[in-house]
């Protein structure tokens, strides 16, 4: 191997690395190119986290195809597709954000990637922006296709007012950003990557069937409906319903109000909860075992 | 306490998991652009040694310097001028060899060139695949290119060849060299004896958690553990002499014993034997020690 900078290449001259916030933010880039890139290539988790609510929503429109759930003002049936879009996008967040981490980053943590990167000058907050970006990355064409699917095969009539648009885009950075950090938190929890799958996915298929994903959220008794209001995906469900559904269905949903600015609270809430657990409990590696 | 001689400077390093004592008042020194072999047995305390300089593990006690910092508390700027390759390869993501370089490269704030370093590991016709398709020991050289990409000051080296067959074992050597000439300090532990001797400047033998010799390669275990052997077979019996001067005696030998003594051989000790003959002698040691302890129990 030659050295291009033999003369004043010795190991020794080492610049000091510089840039403090302007390199972490540059690395935090590459980091997300480099994530999103593996994730891609992993067949298990382009299944069961990308594809799974696009599965979903198909097998549930197609299922359900003879029932309505519910009229519009209008007098037009509201089709299981329609139903169930905002099901399958806010379980789309929770998937490509605490699913998805708690799992990948307790795998990394037990293959030895984590140690690795312990030892290189890789700041820590450029992984997070990594991770981060890597869930919003995927987050968002999940999104893309599950509003592509409902929209041209399932004949989903989307939102026309601009400020529906709006409360989704902010609904959605906001879900997936909180079930992010959640997720980054909660991959402390399995003790190796082998159980993670097994210690998270009951955690996030519970919440899909309190949160009115897989089951309408006004037929659940009410102690549960409040059960369910603890947590994020109740409130990220909302809010897809807020959205996409015909404004005269807001009665079947607590106190009969879609509750913006309880989504934001609540998503608020979980955010900084999901901080502090991450500082308090992630590390590169587990000192001492 | 650090000289700019002094790269690595450990004095009396200990660690203990509850009652077990993994590392025992390890004392050593790296001078700059010296290659260090750290040796000895399976569980004898290298890793954790090492792991402690590479500041993944906390010492219990003692003082540890490297590149003039506390390991414990080494920044982001530390690690940039180290390179560490770990004992255990790992997995690694679905990436490719040229993705995975080119990535760790950008992390350093005068890295290597990223082609040069596939070359230099011998893996130009695996840039383009994904590692996890590579066989056991092109992952290694993987994590090797890993080590070194970062043009490191300081590149620790735990058992980097387990794996590699030996052509591979002797390109590795030649990119040691490479290093060395560049004036890389390097810390290697490993189990061939033959490499500690190919590469190494000084090493240390640590047994039982202890360092019990450490020498310049060509010294280790003390002059006479290098004084030849000659050894005959006499009156049914295997007789060994030590001597300095192994012609001699062997002309002495064939005056007493006719022209052909029975199963002559003269035997200069490789690194391998005074190293044997070092850890062989401990071990002994060792299965000594519990014995008075359960007498000392009674």
């Amino acid at each position: 191997m030659t050295t291009t900078r033999s003369a004043t290449g010795a190991p020794s001259a080492s610049p000091a690395l510089g840039g403090g916030l302007a390199r972490t933010l540059r690395l935090g880039g590459l980091r997300i190119a480099y994530e999103v890139r593996a994730y891609f290539r992993q067949g298990d988790t382009v299944f069961f986290t990308f594809l799974f609510p696009v599965v979903m929503l198909t097998i549930f429109s197609v299922s359900f195809s003879e029932a309505s759930f519910g009229q519009t003002a209008d007098g037009e049936d509201i089709t299981a597709a329609w139903f169930f879009l905002p099901a399958m996008l806010a379980a789309g967040v929770l998937l490509s954000g605490l699913q998805n981490l708690a799992i990948d980053i307790a795998a990394e943590k037990s293959n030895g990637t984590l140690k690795r990167l312990a030892g290189s000058p890789l700041p820590i907050v450029s992984y997070f922006i990594g991770k981060i970006g890597q869930s919003l990355v995927t987050g968002i064409l999940q999104a893309a296709v599950l509003l592509l699917l409902g929209f041209t095969v399932f004949q989903v009539p989307l939102p026309e007012d601009p400020a529906n648009w709006g409360n989704f885009l902010w609904i959605f950075l906001f879900g997936v950003i909180t079930s992010a950090i959640l997720g980054i938190a909660l991959s402390s929890v399995p003790r190796s990557g082998a159980s993670a799958t097994a210690v998270v996915i009951p955690i996030t298929l519970v919440l899909q069937f309190i949160s009115g994903v897989y089951l309408r959220f006004s037929d659940l008794p009410d102690w549960l409906q409040t059960f369910a209001s603890v947590f994020p995906l109740k409130w990220m469900a909302q809010g897809m319903r807020s959205v996409f559904l015909p404004d005269e269905l807001v009665v079947l949903e607590q106190n009969e109000a879609w509750d913006l600015p309880g989504i934001a609270i609540a998503l608020a809430i979980w955010l900084v909860a999901g901080l502090i657990l991450t500082r308090l409990t992630f590390r590169w590696i587990r000192k001492d075992q | 306490m650090t000289t700019s001689e002094n790269v690595v400077e450990v004095r009396e390093l200990r660690k203990t998991y509850g009652e077990m004592v993994a590392v025992d008042g390890v004392s050593f020194d790296l001078h700059r652009g010296e290659t260090f072999a750290l040796l000895g047995p399976n569980g004898a305390g290298k890793s954790t040694t090492i792991e402690i300089l590479e500041g993944y593990r906390d010492r219990t006690s003692g003082d540890v310097r490297v590149l003039g910092a506390d390991p414990q508390k080494g920044g982001l700027d530390w690690k940039a001028r180290l390179g560490i390759v770990l004992q255990s390869t790992g997995e690694v993501g679905a990436v490719t060899v040229r993705e995975q370089l080119a990535h760790f490269a950008a992390l350093y704030p005068n890295p290597r060139d990223v082609d040069e370093v596939i070359a230099a590991v011998g893996l130009e016709q695996k840039a383009g695949s994904l590692i996890r398709k590579l066989s056991g020991g092109q992952r290694r050289r993987v994590d090797v290119a890993v080590g070194i990409i970062g043009r490191p000051e300081l590149l620790f080296l735990d058992e980097p060849t387990t794996g590699f067959d030996p052509e591979a074992r002797r390109s590795f050597w030649a990119l040691v060299r490479q290093l060395q000439s560049e004036g890389t300090t390097i810390l290697l532990t490993t189990h061939y004896l033959d490499e500690a001797a190919q590469l190494g400047d000084r090493a240390g033998v640590i047994a039982g958690g202890r360092l019990i010799d450490i020498a310049p390669i060509g010294q280790l275990g003390g002059a006479d553990a290098r004084i030849p052997i000659v050894r005959w077979r006499e009156a049914r019996e295997v007789r060994e002499q030590r001597t300095d001067a192994p012609g001699a005696f062997v002309a002495s030998l064939i005056d007493r014993l006719g022209p052909e003594p029975e199963a002559l051989e003269v035997i200069r000790p490789s690194l391998e034997d005074v190293y044997l003959d070092l850890v062989g002698r401990e071990h002994v040691d060792d299965l000594a020690q519990p014995e008075t302890a359960t007498e000392a129990a009674r």
